[in-house]
């Protein structure tokens, strides 16, 4: 077993997820036996290979600096589930 | 408007909005009633609209009226997948997280779908956040395959393959991360093509793993596919991965011929887990290529085993990266909590489905502290060697060609109970997302009732060689002209 249980509730507070005992038990299954097939990688020396990111790399994309339009105040906080004057509201956080 | 002028493609249906046999608003309605009849079975659709789509059909009945000349996909009614923004209608990416998410901006393959005078029918059912190989993953319904109702459409584009299948939808878009065009067009018997990365602008794309999504059109046939990727590819500066190369005229390619093309048939696609049936039906393809004149050869591309591992901890790294920003602050779902992190943690926990929570859970362990190399940094270097397989080969051949898939369509629920039995049926298609290089699925004959398809691979760019290619065989072969026996049967009730 690569990874324990311990390990699966550790991702989970990384990637803020909150999972149920079934889930945490399901999880460390399907990420051991995913992770096991992934260990195959580990037959393949890699030592003088370099990392490919992007398939078509392109450098630096870079524009102009100039002011355009863009998406207004009201438009862009159309969607907040919970927005006050302008403001995306949130529970408190200190 | 005749019975039958449904199934037609959309280069007929422009002769016919041309000539001024039919309007844009029958030819509308027509589409609109039967995605009425047959969406309680299919159930490809997330959202019918047919007030915009008649509205927009109308304005180009007006231009015809004042003798205006029409371009090749005006007036035409078409579909896209729920994961590209449409101003003002929902996009709901198949997940609960979006499911109030009104874009307050349209994507650039919606812009330019608009500025080619298509009518949007509507949005495309697709796995959450396009996760998933059946689109058994969507928050929102099953959809079916037209051509045997217990069986999958394939994924994560089920909606878009199945509205064009089902002749719900002049054509559709859809993307593709790991085959996710490709494998639902083999699934449903129609042409799907993946075109090279940076081909098509992903802005306005919500994003899974943005080094291996893009957007491709689903048709009825090569030429409509020519068509659409002359309307959506092209440099978008809005995309700084997307790339500046001269688009050519997609339809220039369409020529029936491959007399002395150079085909390689990788025979690591032929592996384990591949339908011996389905070996069969793309080997007699293979013999209309050769009797066509085409010089066929066995090729080796020698770390294609390695493609899935590689793939399924880039993509989902880059998806853990991606999802993060649904957190229930700015847009999309947010559940209530007394403070801020578990209002996250609620929000993504009731907000999320399984399999993207699973592949979100692989991807932060992939990019966590001390794994790093091990996994995320090791695959990424396995890409390199993947990507170099693909660059000898092509040295040696125009085109590459492999199944779709290892398989006709399976039945529902056969394999979601096994992520990693569903993760390996994509060895044939997620290398060329790795690579980045263009592949097309075409019709190829059938195992058992279902569609098969074969992928034609090409170099960087080369989508117009993919078509030459795909033209030719369908030229002289009849399977994009059979129609799921589903259809008829509405279709016969429809003119009753």
């Amino acid at each position: 077993m690569k990874i324990s249980r311990e390990d699966v509730e550790y991702v989970a507070a990384l990637a803020r997820l909150e999972l149920t005992e079934q889930e945490t038990q399901e999880y460390t299954e399907q990420l051991n036996s995913i992770l096991d097939y992934a260990a195959m990688l580990e037959r393949l020396d890699t030592s003088d290979v370099v990392p490919t990111a992007h398939a078509v790399p392109l450098h630096n994309v870079l524009r102009e600096d100039q002011v355009r339009p863009s998406i207004n105040h009201d438009k862009a906080l159309r969607n907040a589930p919970d927005g006050e004057e302008g403001f995306f509201r949130v529970p408190k956080i200190v | 408007m005749a019975t039958g002028d449904i199934e037609k493609s959309v280069s007929e249906l422009h002769e016919l909005l041309a000539h001024k046999d039919i309007s844009s608003t029958e030819l509308t309605q027509t589409y609109i009633d039967r995605i009425h009849n047959l969406e309680p079975d299919l159930q490809a659709y997330l959202m019918v609209l047919e007030d915009q789509a008649l509205a927009q059909a109308a304005e180009v009945d007006r231009k015809i009226a004042q003798g205006g000349v029409l371009s090749s996909l005006e007036g035409i009614p078409m579909a896209m997948k729920d994961n590209m923004c449409t101003e003002g209608v929902r996009t709901s990416c198949g997940s609960k997280m979006l499911v109030n998410f009104i874009p307050p901006y349209n994507a650039t393959v919606t812009n330019r779908l608009q500025a080619a005078g298509t009518i949007l029918l509507g949005k495309l059912n697709m796995d959450e956040f396009a996760m998933g190989s059946s689109t058994e993953n969507s928050y929102f319904a099953k959809t079916r395959n037209p051509w045997d109702l217990e069986y999958v459409p394939g994924g994560s584009s089920g909606g878009a393959a199945v509205a064009v299948a089902a002749d719900e939808a002049g054509f559709s878009l859809g993307s593709d991360t790991g085959g996710s065009i490709r494998q639902p067009a083999a699934f449903c018997g129609v042409v799907g093509m993946k075109p090279t990365y940076g081909a098509v602008s992903r802005y306005g794309l919500i994003a899974y793993a943005s080094s291996l999504d893009q957007i491709g059109p689903l048709t009825k046939n090569v030429r409509d596919n020519a068509l659409v990727m002359n309307a959506i590819a092209g440099h978008d500066p809005l995309d700084s991965t997307s790339v500046p190369f001269e688009k050519p005229d997609y339809t220039k390619f369409l020529v029936n011929d491959i007399k002395g093309l150079k085909i390689g048939i990788p025979r690591e696609y032929y592996g384990e887990g591949i339908d011996p049936e389905v070996a069969k039906g793309i080997q007699s393809g293979i013999q209309t290529l050769i009797d066509l004149g085409a010089e066929v050869s066995e090729c080796s591309l020698p770390h294609t085993e390695y493609a899935i591992p590689a793939y399924y901890l880039i993509a989902t790294a880059e998806a853990s990266s991606n999802l993060a920003r649904y957190d229930g602050v700015r847009y999309g779902y947010r559940a209530e909590s007394e403070d801020v992190l578990g209002m996250f943690k609620s929000t993504r926990s009731e907000g999320f489905g399984p399999e993207v929570k699973r592949r979100i859970m692989l991807g932060t362990y992939a990019l966590s502290s001390g794994y790093y190399d091990a996994y995320y940094l090791k695959a990424q270097k396995v890409r390199t060697l993947i990507k170099q397989d693909f660059d000898r080969a092509f040295e040696k051949f125009d085109v590459l060609l492999s199944p779709t898939a290892p398989t006709p369509a399976f039945k529902f629920g056969e394999k979601s109970a096994n992520p990693l039995a569903m993760y390996l049926s994509d060895i044939t298609t997620v290398p060329i997302n790795l690579a980045g290089i263009p592949a097309i699925s075409i019709p190829a004959g059938f195992v058992k009732g279902l569609p098969i398809g074969m992928q034609l691979m090409g170099k960087p760019f080369a989508e117009g060689m993919l078509y030459r290619v795909a033209y030719t065989f369908e030229q002289n072969t009849n399977y994009h002209t059979l129609k799921p026996s589903m259809s008829r049967e509405v279709l016969a009730r429809g003119s009753r």
